[in-house]
C-alpha cells in the first residue's frame, strides 16, 4: 500500500484510484524527458524515484511541464520529506511514498515544507 | 560588497529552522544516517575520520571585517580556535558536535553567510578571481555575476540530487586566477563589439581523470547566462553517469557523449528555458553591480612605502613577492600568506582571523578576499599603508614573504583529518617549505608552485602544479607520485607523471634533486622552473629523480 502526500498531508484515498491503466503513464527515472510521447493525453504520470538520492526525476518533470504537459504529475518512491518543497517547486503534483515510509517520517514532517511557493529564488528570478 | 535582501534574510532564516529540525528529527532517529546524509551535506556537513566537519561558503572568496570576525568567533566558541581555508574558497571546521551546528548556522547567518550546497552532489560555492575588482587587467568585475550564479544556484529544486558534485567558477580577465578550465563550467567575462558576454567552457576537472574544460559558447549574451546554465546542468542531470561515480562528473558525460552532442543538447534545453527568464534576473543583477562598485581610492605620496623599501631588507622582501598591480596608482594588491615554513597550508587561527579582519577594514576598504592557493587577500591597500601592515602582520606571524614560491603550497587536508585520504599531504608540504627554508634556496628557485593531494581526488589540484604530489596507499605504504609542468593558468596543462613514486621519508629528497636540476639546466636565473621544463622536457628531471635507472640505460647502451 502507499500513501498520497499533497500540501494538506496525507491523503485519506487516492483520487487516482479510479483510473483506468490506459489512462496513467508511468515514467522509469532512465527516461529522457524529451523524447516523451504525451500524445494519449494521459490523465496521470507518474516519475519513478528509486532513491532519494536520484534527482533524474526533477528534470524530467520540469521539460514535460515545458513541453507542455498540464494533467497530474505524480512523483513517486522514495522520495523523502525533504524534498517535497523541490518536488512542488519542479511541476509535480502530490507524492506518493510506501507506508513504511510514511510510518518514519509522519505528516508533520511533511506539512512542514507545505510552505514551498515562499523562499523561492527561482520564482523571485524569473519574475514570476 | 553584497548586502543580503530582505528575501536572501527571509530564506536562510527558515532554511537554518529546516536544518535544526532534521538534526533533531536525526538525533529522535526518524531520519536514518543514509537519508540524514544528503541533507547534511546541502547544509555543508561532512563526517570525517575524527569528527564531523563544517565547510562554510566565502562566496567568490570576498568577505567584509565583520564577517571575518564572525569567523573567529565561530572557531573559538565552537571548535579548537582555528579554521582552514580551502582551495574552494571555502573555510573547514574540523571538530564541532552534531548538536551545535545549528547554532554554528545561526551565527553565520548573523554576519549573511551560510554552509548551504558546500558538500553533496549540487552546485557547489561559486568561485572567482581573488584579485576581482582590484586587477589591471580584468574586462569587468566577476563577482557579481558570481553572486547571481549563487542565488540562482541556491536551493534550486532541479538540481539538489545530481549525478555529482558540480562546480563553478567566473574569470573577469584573461589571466585565469581562478582555474576555470578545471571547474564543471568556466565563466569568463568578455567583451565583444563594445558589448559584454561570456565565455562558457564546461567539462573540466581534475580528480582521477582530469580534463581541461572545452568552449560551450564562444560568446554568451549578457542575459542569456541563467537559462543557459541551467540547460547544462538540466542536460547532465539526464546524461549524468548513475551507475559509477567515478564516472558520473561532467567531465566524463561530456567526454564520453562528445562536446558536439552535448552543445545540442544543451542548446535544445536553452531554446526551452530563455522564454522562462524575462528580465528580472537583469535588474537583479544591475542592483548586484552597484552594490559592487570600486571604493573611493585616494591620492597620496608613497613617500613612506619608498622609505620602508629601501631601508628595510625584510620588508623590501615581503613586498616583492607578496605584493601584485593594482588598477589604481599609488596602490597594491597584497597577498598574506597562510604558509609560514612549517605551518599547515591555509590555517588560520581566531587571532589571526581578527588581525586580519582590522587590517581589512583599516586599510584595504573593508575588503577581504580567500584565494584557491589558501592565502587571504587583502585587495585595495594604499602604498604608504604597507609599512604599518607588514608590522602588525608580523606581530602574528602572517608576514611570510613566500608568495608564489617554493614553499607556497596547496595542500589538501589529507590523512591527517579526509576519511578519503590514501596519505599524509600536511606534514609533507611542512617538510618541502622548511627543507628549502633551511637551504635558503627559496627565493633563488624563483617563481614555483607545488601542489600536493592525499588522494586521487585531487583536491590539492596535484595535477595543474608546476610540481604535482599524489599520495596513494601502496600495500599500506605511503606512495607520493610526482608530476611535472602542469599549469593551472590559461595556459592549463596537465602534469606528466615522472615515474614509480617516493616513499613518506624520500618525497623531500625527491623534490630536491628535481630543484637541483632545474637549477643547473636553466639558462638563466629569469627562466623560471615551468620554462625551463616546457624547454627541456621531463628528461633531465627524470634523469635527477631516478639516477640509478638512468646509468642502467647508459651502461646496456
Amino acid at each position: 500500500m502507499s500513501v498520497i502526500v499533497t500540501d494538506a498531508g496525507f491523503a485519506a484515498t487516492d483520487w487516482a484510484a479510479d483510473l483506468d491503466a490506459a489512462e496513467i503513464l508511468t515514467l522509469p527515472s532512465d527516461t529522457k524527458p524529451q523524447d516523451v510521447d504525451l500524445s494519449g493525453a494521459p490523465k496521470l504520470v507518474r516519475v519513478e524515484f528509486p532513491s532519494s538520492a536520484d534527482g533524474r526525476g526533477f528534470t524530467i518533470a520540469r521539460v514535460l511541464r515545458d513541453h507542455g504537459y498540464t494533467g497530474k504529475l505524480r512523483a513517486t518512491g522514495h522520495v523523502i520529506a525533504d524534498q517535497y518543497a523541490m518536488a512542488r517547486r519542479c511541476g509535480f503534483d502530490d507524492v506518493e511514498i510506501s507506508d513504511d515510509l510514511a510510518a518514519r517520517q509522519p505528516e508533520d514532517q511533511w506539512k512542514f515544507r507545505a510552505n514551498w511557493q515562499q523562499n523561492d529564488y527561482q520564482s523571485r528570478l524569473r519574475g514570476a | 560588497m553584497y548586502t543580503y535582501s530582505e528575501f536572501d534574510k527571509a530564506f536562510l532564516a527558515e532554511r537554518n529552522a529546516q536544518f535544526r529540525a532534521q538534526v533533531e528529527r536525526r538525533i529522535d532517529g526518524s531520519l536514518t544516517e543514509e537519508e540524514f546524509k544528503p541533507l547534511r551535506l546541502m547544509n555543508g556537513l561532512y563526517l570525517q575520520l575524527h569528527a564531523y566537519m563544517l565547510r562554510v561558503a566565502i562566496p567568490y572568496g570576498t568577505l567584509r571585517s565583520a564577517q571575518m570576525r564572525q569567523l573567529a568567533l565561530i572557531a573559538e566558541k565552537w571548535d579548537k580556535g582555528y579554521g582552514h581555508f580551502t582551495t574552494r574558497q571555502n573555510i573547514q571546521y574540523n571538530w564541532p558536535t552534531l548538536r551545535d551546528v545549528p547554532d554554528m548556522l545561526d551565527a553565520l547567518s548573523e554576519v549573511e553567510m551560510h554552509a548551504i550546497q558546500t558538500s553533496g552532489n549540487t552546485i557547489r560555492n561559486v568561485t572567482a578571481d581573488h584579485f576581482a575588482g582590484a586587477a589591471a587587467d580584468e574586462v569587468g568585475d566577476p563577482r557579481p555575476v558570481a553572486e547571481l550564479l549563487r542565488q540562482w544556484s541556491t536551493d534550486h529544486p532541479e538540481f539538489q540530487f545530481l549525478p555529482r558534485k558540480f562546480k563553478f567558477a567566473v574569470i573577469g580577465a584573461e589571466a585565469d586566477r581562478a582555474v576555470i578550465r578545471a571547474h564543471d563550467i568556466g565563466i569568463q567575462l568578455v567583451e565583444k563589439n563594445g558589448k559584454r558576454g561570456y565565455r562558457v567552457l564546461v567539462g573540466g576537472g581534475l580528480g582521477r581523470t582530469p580534463m581541461i574544460g572545452k568552449v560551450i559558447r564562444d560568446f554568451l549574451p549578457e542575459e542569456d547566462l541563467l537559462p543557459f546554465s541551467e540547460a547544462i546542468v538540466s542536460t547532465y542531470n539526464i546524461l549524468g553517469r548513475r551507475d559509477n561515480k567515478y564516472k558520473a562528473r561532467i567531465k566524463i558525460t561530456v567526454h564520453e557523449n562528445g562536446i558536439e552532442t552535448y552543445k545540442e543538447l544543451t542548446e535544445a534545453r536553452f531554446a526551452e528555458l530563455r522564454p522562462e527568464f524575462e528580465g528580472v534576473d537583469q535588474q537583479i543583477l544591475a542592483n548586484i553591480k552597484s552594490q559592487f562598485a570600486a571604493p573611493a581610492f585616494r591620492n597620496a605620496t608613497t613617500e613612506a612605502y619608498d622609505a620602508a623599501y629601501y631601508s628595510d631588507p625584510v620588508f623590501r622582501a615581503w613586498a616583492d613577492t607578496n605584493l601584485s598591480a593594482h588598477k589604481a596608482e599609488g596602490y597594491a594588491i597584497v597577498t598574506i600568506s597562510l604558509k609560514k615554513h612549517g605551518e599547515t597550508p591555509g590555517d588560520a587561527t581566531a587571532d589571526q582571523m581578527r588581525l586580519m579582519a582590522d587590517l581589512g577594514e583599516k586599510y584595504s576598504h573593508d575588503d577581504i578576499r580567500i584565494s584557491h592557493e589558501q592565502n587571504v587577500i587583502l585587495p585595495h591597500v594604499h602604498k604608504s599603508d604597507l609599512p604599518a601592515l607588514h608590522a602588525a602582520l608580523k606581530t602574528q606571524g602572517l608576514a611570510t614573504a613566500n608568495i608564489g614560491l617554493i614553499s607556497d603550497i596547496i595542500a589538501c587536508p589529507g590523512m591527517d583529518y579526509c576519511a578519503l585520504a590514501t596519505a599524509r599531504s600536511i606534514p609533507v608540504a611542512q617538510e618541502i617549505a622548511q627543507r628549502f627554508d633551511a637551504l635558503k634556496m627559496e627565493h633563488e628557485i624563483g617563481p614555483l608552485k607545488i601542489k600536493i593531494s592525499g588522494c586521487i581526488n585531487a583536491c590539492g589540484h596535484h595535477h595543474v602544479g608546476h610540481i604535482g604530489i599524489l599520495g596513494l596507499d601502496r600495500a599500506g605504504v605511503e606512495n607520493y607520485q610526482i608530476t611535472l609542468g602542469g599549469d593551472g593558468t590559461e595556459e592549463a596543462t596537465i602534469g606528466q607523471r615522472t615515474g614509480p613514486g617516493f616513499s613518506y621519508e624520500e618525497i623531500t629528497n625527491a623534490i630536491e634533486r628535481i630543484i637541483k636540476a632545474y637549477l643547473a639546466h636553466r639558462d638563466s636565473a629569469d627562466e623560471t622552473f615551468l620554462e625551463t621544463y616546457r624547454r627541456l622536457g621531463a628528461d633531465p628531471f627524470k634523469a635527477a629523480l631516478y639516477p640509478d635507472k638512468a646509468e642502467g640505460k647508459s651502461n646496456a647502451a
